[in-house]
């Protein structure tokens, strides 16, 4: 039986230590009309041998297309040494830190993945991860009502060009809460969050102004300006960043002249594999004034009876297992795995590191972006500042197009029709510092005879 | 065995009032309290003015193992509040009746009408509990 | 004099100008150039060190730990079984780790299929008639499940029942989950046997009741023996039954909770399903509901078409207009819901029901043997289910020691401590559940130490009371911790 090591003899050693005569007989509290008949529905069990050959053979299946999506995860080099360190047991199968000196590994990390968070993003305190970026932006909308004491209005002004699914999960976490989620529109022209439509706001109670930067186009907005409109309102600035920009862009610490005061982002991009959507892990940093309205798990760092320094969770206090009912949030579970990864990714990479990988991105996207516009039916949308993203205009519909690329083994970008049809046919591209010149050049080539009308072979 | 000042008023969540000689009154919690809560980490305070009514929760106290909130029995308004707590919450512990006092107001009725225990009542109440 | 950490920040080991070249990209090509305006001033203060410094210190690090690949960890409502690597093998295969979430349908096909597959099983294994894997966590899916039956009541025009039921002695999720859907946890009392108070749940309930959270086992760790009056009282008076699947592992294969009444429930993959805790997840919450809230499902869910062209899709908005919407950015944690998946085809059948048994044998085995050599069980007339309650309120009124100093005491002899404090509801607790793939020599060594543990509290009671003394350190200041917040390092500015 796999993973159950009894034998008979153990088994029977034990049944007349309990004083009862079968396993069955433990279940005799449990009324008889409960009981399962039979599990028809479930297939009998396989050897690992068997289950890894099924595995295998699904994986085949899905083979090994050449991507260039982005759209909220980014395919980048993770170093070998990340899971190496990541998958050893003491990492892996280890429990949430409650007994701190039992645990000190998985606390001095999360401290660490703390203060590199802090550095990025010029903040001053960061917790120690949620679950991914999206429903990290939920929480720091929850937080920033709770936060913002001059306001009441729980108004929360949210931008068009901020992730689709994140506007979503906005949505479905927060509606039970009362808050009021309203849109932003774009400019058509440069694909920036326009900055008179915050003008309909101006003498209204807003508690919390949304910036994504880059926003889902891979367009810079222009923060400054934004961050100081929200604090001129009395409104907090929640700034939704992707990390390894934050290695070239200035951080949201920095925006406008009082900074940014929550910041959130999704955190794949960091030692994170695509891995067909998660585990990823949501980061949130904030002021220190505001660190005990921060949802989650913190680490503080501290001393022993003998004086020797150590790490425990806590502010422990405002979390479910202790102010139940009014706590911050519910979250228990987080995504500390992958926090361990972002955290020996950024120490491995350092600044130096990242910014090289930024770059990298940013040169790879200008030369994707250059390949394919380059032909009939095809020019780029939104001409200033990117970072690793861009959208690109069609003449047919993009769903056609994307498939004949996908025949051809190539993951050619996202159709915006779905949630940006104003822009007509169009397309999100990506392409990261995984991507060569030879891939651009397949791109472009195969591209260049779905347009022309070329069947694939 | 907890302190029980006689000359004070007790509600039974264990908040502790004195009215003092200008008509204002100043509320703490009870010794009874700080102990079960351990010791305190930081102690959440109202905004001067805020209008309070019976029954309001006025702050809140957090030690390592809990974060309970402190009640108003009565009504009135926010005249002050304790500043030494922000750096020093362990004042409540170590004093809880007189340096650890958490704030002053301005009642809007007079404590006769609020549902209030005696030294002697508190006393029974904390024993049984 | 301070003494040193026993292992230094990773900032310590850093360098000006040392840093892992070899990770950096191949540099071909210019990169625009960022406008001064949006451009970062100084760079970050990250580390500056080389790889092999990395991987010492982290490799370090994972060695200060307790996890259940190196102890025992009877941590009640954790179900901290092993974790199979053959999952781990499955879950990273190049195909499925190189995925983009939003890949074609041409490109899913494999993917999708493991996925469409774990929530039949699911459903067969729950009584439950729809299932959703995006939840990320236990406390998402009981999101995921109450604001299901808020959308419910309100699709029928009953917006006055906002009143959750939770028994006192409810996991700190439950209520906190119940205020994150605008809702008011409403506490019922539990009886002296650990069963809810029938008599208190029929005053409680009311047209304002929207539903109550359950577990079955209880938090108490003993079966909630009327569950099918309570799934009466509550469904009679117009409210919906939650199953929080926190106890799963204990009825895994023997009792469905859909049989039991239950309307919703969600399951922890992490811990029924053995995907590892990594230190603090991730998980996975998916939610199993029956026919009246199969329309509230959260997106993405797998379906399976004939037409135009067979094969697996995403099912989306339009096929569900009345879904409470998305709750993950994509579709949850789905590496971790391979694990889950091959897991469960590992088992199978046969196995499914195995596990509920040999979880509460091995539980039963371990209350016993607890109890001769001297404990109290909080509920001593009771089967015990996959985990049980020890009370050390006897220890503490006699010798001064408490479930926290026990539990300290127990790391110095090799075993992860057991849940402690929780229920709430258990004065000086210890809950424990061994799980079932711990060997009777385990539990056998786990009890010796107990006894151990129990005799010095009677001769040396200090030597309890300040453990654990052989761990990298001692008992950490946890008020100092919260009052002088130390949250981050600050490199000295260069």
């Amino acid at each position: 039986m796999p993973f159950i090591p009894h034998t008979d003899a153990d088994e029977q050693e034990m049944l007349a230590a309990i004083g009862v005569a079968d396993r069955e007989a433990l279940f005799d509290e449990i009324p008889a009309a409960l009981r399962v008949r039979s599990l028809a529905g479930v297939p009998e069990g396989m050897n690992e041998q068997q289950v890894l050959q099924l595995m295998q053979e699904r994986a085949r299946q899905d083979g090994r297309p050449l991507n260039f999506i982005g759209a909220g995860a980014y395919e980048h080099h993770i170093p070998a040494a990340v899971w190496a360190i990541v998958t050893r047991g003491e990492f892996y199968s280890a429990y949430t830190p409650y007994q701190a000196e039992a645990s000190q590994g998985t606390l001095q990390t999360i401290y660490e993945f703390q203060s590199m968070i802090t550095a990025l993003t010029g903040m001053q305190v960061a917790n120690a991860s949620m679950y991914d970026g999206a429903s990290a932006v939920a929480e720091a909308c929850l937080m920033a009502v709770r936060a913002n004491r001059r306001s009441s209005a729980a108004r929360i002004l949210l931008p068009r060009a901020l992730h689709p699914h994140y506007r979503a999960v906005v949505q479905a976490a927060t509606g039970g809460q009362g808050l009021r989620l309203e849109e932003l529109e774009y400019l058509r022209s440069s694909g920036q969050t326009d900055l008179a439509a915050l003008s309909a706001y101006a003498d209204q109670d807003v508690t919390a102004l949304v910036v994504a930067q880059p926003n889902f186009f891979g367009v810079l907005e222009d923060v400054d300006a934004l961050t100081d409109w929200a604090h001129e309102r009395g409104a907090l600035l929640i700034a939704v960043v992707n990390p390894t920009s934050l290695a070239l862009l200035k951080a949201p610490g920095q925006w406008g002249r009082r900074g940014a005061d929550i910041v959130v982002g999704e955190g794949q991009p960091l030692g994170c594999p695509l891995s067909s959507g998660g585990p990823y892990f949501g980061f949130m940093a904030t002021r220190q004034e505001y660190v005990r309205q921060m949802p989650g798990r913190i680490v503080g760092r501290t001393v022993d009876v003998d004086g020797r320094p150590g790490f425990t969770l806590t502010l422990q206090a405002r979390e479910q297992h202790i102010r139940r009912g009014k706590a911050t949030s519910n979250i228990c579970t987080n995504q500390g795995l992958l926090m361990i990864a972002g955290t020996i990714y950024l120490a491995l990479m350092g600044a130096e590191g990242l910014e090289r990988v930024a770059s990298a991105c940013m040169a790879r996207t200008a030369e994707l972006v250059g390949a394919l516009s380059r032909l009939p039916g095809v020019r780029a949308l939104f001409h200033g500042a990117r970072f690793h993203e861009a959208v690109l205009r069609l003449e047919r519909p993009a769903a056609a197009v994307l498939e004949a690329l996908a025949e051809r083994g190539i993951e050619g970008g996202v159709d915006l029709a779905p949630w940006y049809p104003e822009l007509g046919p169009a397309l999100l591209v990506c392409a990261t510092e995984a991507r060569s010149s030879a891939d651009i050049a397949a791109y472009a080539g195969a591209l260049a005879e779905i347009l022309a009308g070329v069947r694939a072979a | 065995m907890s302190i029980i000042p006689a000359d004070l008023k007790y509600a039974r969540s264990h908040e502790w009032l004195r009215e003092r000689a200008d008509g204002t009154v100043e509320l703490g919690i009870s010794d009874h309290a700080q102990h079960a809560l351990g010791d305190l980490v930081f102690v959440e305070v109202p905004t001067v003015g805020r209008k309070l009514a019976a029954g309001d929760a006025c702050a809140v106290v957090e030690s390592v193992k809990a974060a309970s909130d402190v009640y108003c029995p009565i009504a009135g308004t926010v005249l002050a509040v304790n500043d030494g707590l922000d750096k020093a919450p362990e004042l409540i512990n170590q004093d809880p009746y007189g340096a650890g006092w958490i704030l002053r107001l301005q009642p809007s009725t007079s404590l006769a009408g609020a549902e209030l225990l005696d030294a002697q009542a508190y006393g029974a109440l904390v024993a049984t509990g | 004099m301070t003494l040193p950490l026993c292992e230094p920040l990773i900032y310590d080991y850093g360098r000006p100008g040392r840093g892992a070249q070899g990770q950096w990209p191949a540099v071909e090509g210019s990169a625009p150039a960022v406008p001064a305006a949006l451009r970062r001033r100084e760079r970050a203060p990250l580390p500056q060190v080389s790889e092999l410094d990395v991987v010492r210190h982290y490799t370090r690090l994972s060695q200060l730990n307790f996890s259940i690949d190196t102890h025992f960890y009877p941590l009640g409502s954790c179900t901290m079984k092993y974790n199979p690597r053959a999952c781990n093998a499955a879950a990273m295969l190049p195909e499925f780790l190189g995925r983009h979430p939003l890949a074609s349908a041409r490109h899913s096909q494999g993917y999708l299929a493991c996925l469409f597959e774990l929530q039949d099983l699911l459903k067969e294994v729950t009584g439950m008639q729809g299932v959703a894997l995006s939840p990320m966590a236990g406390a998402h899916g009981e999101f995921a499940g109450v604001a299901m039956i808020r959308a419910y009541h309100r699709a029928r025009g009953d917006l006055a029942r906002n009143e959750i039921i939770v028994p006192a002695a409810a996991h700190g999720t439950n209520p906190a989950t119940a205020s994150m859907c605008g809702c008011v946890a409403r506490e019922v009392a539990v009886g002296a046997d650990g069963d809810v108070d029938l008599e208190a749940l029929r005053a409680a309930v009311s047209p304002r009741t929207a539903g109550i959270m359950l577990t079955n086992p209880s938090t108490l760790g003993v079966f909630e023996r009327r569950i099918q009056e309570v799934a009466r009282i509550v469904h009679d008076a117009g409210g919906l039954l939650y199953y929080d699947g926190a106890n799963l592992n204990a009825i895994l294969g023997k009792v469905r909770p859909g049989d039991m009444g239950f309307d919703v429930i969600h399951m922890n993959l992490h811990k029924t399903f053995s995907t590892p805790h990594g230190g603090g997840g991730p998980g996975a919450g998916a939610v199993g509901v029956g026919p009246r809230l199969l329309p509230y499902l959260p997106l993405p869910v797998v379906g399976r078409r004939s037409e135009p062209t067979p094969g697996y899709y995403w099912v989306g908005a339009q096929e569900l207009p009345e879904s409470i919407g998305r709750l993950s950015g994509f579709m949850g944690n789905a590496g971790v819901l391979l694990r889950a998946y091959v897991y469960m085809r590992m088992l199978g059948r046969a196995g499914m029901s195995r596990v509920g048994e040999y979880a509460t044998l091995n539980s039963n085995y371990l209350l016993t043997r607890l109890r001769q050599v001297g404990f109290t069980a909080a509920y001593p007339q009771r089967r015990a289910s996959h985990e049980f309650i020890l009370t050390l309120k006897p220890q503490l009124q006699q010798l001064g020691v408490s479930a926290m100093d026990v539990a300290k005491r127990l790391l110095d002899f090799g075993f992860h401590a057991p849940t402690t404090y929780f229920p709430l509801l258990v004065p000086e607790c210890l809950l424990i559940e061994p799980t079932e793939t711990e060997s009777k020599e385990t539990l056998d060594a786990f009890v010796a130490a107990m006894s151990e543990v129990l005799r010095e509290a009677a001769n040396d009671p200090d030597k309890v009371r300040t453990a654990p003394h052989r761990l990298p350190v001692r008992r950490l200041d946890d008020v100092r911790a919260a009052r002088e917040l130390d949250l981050a390092y600050r490199p000295a500015a260069s």
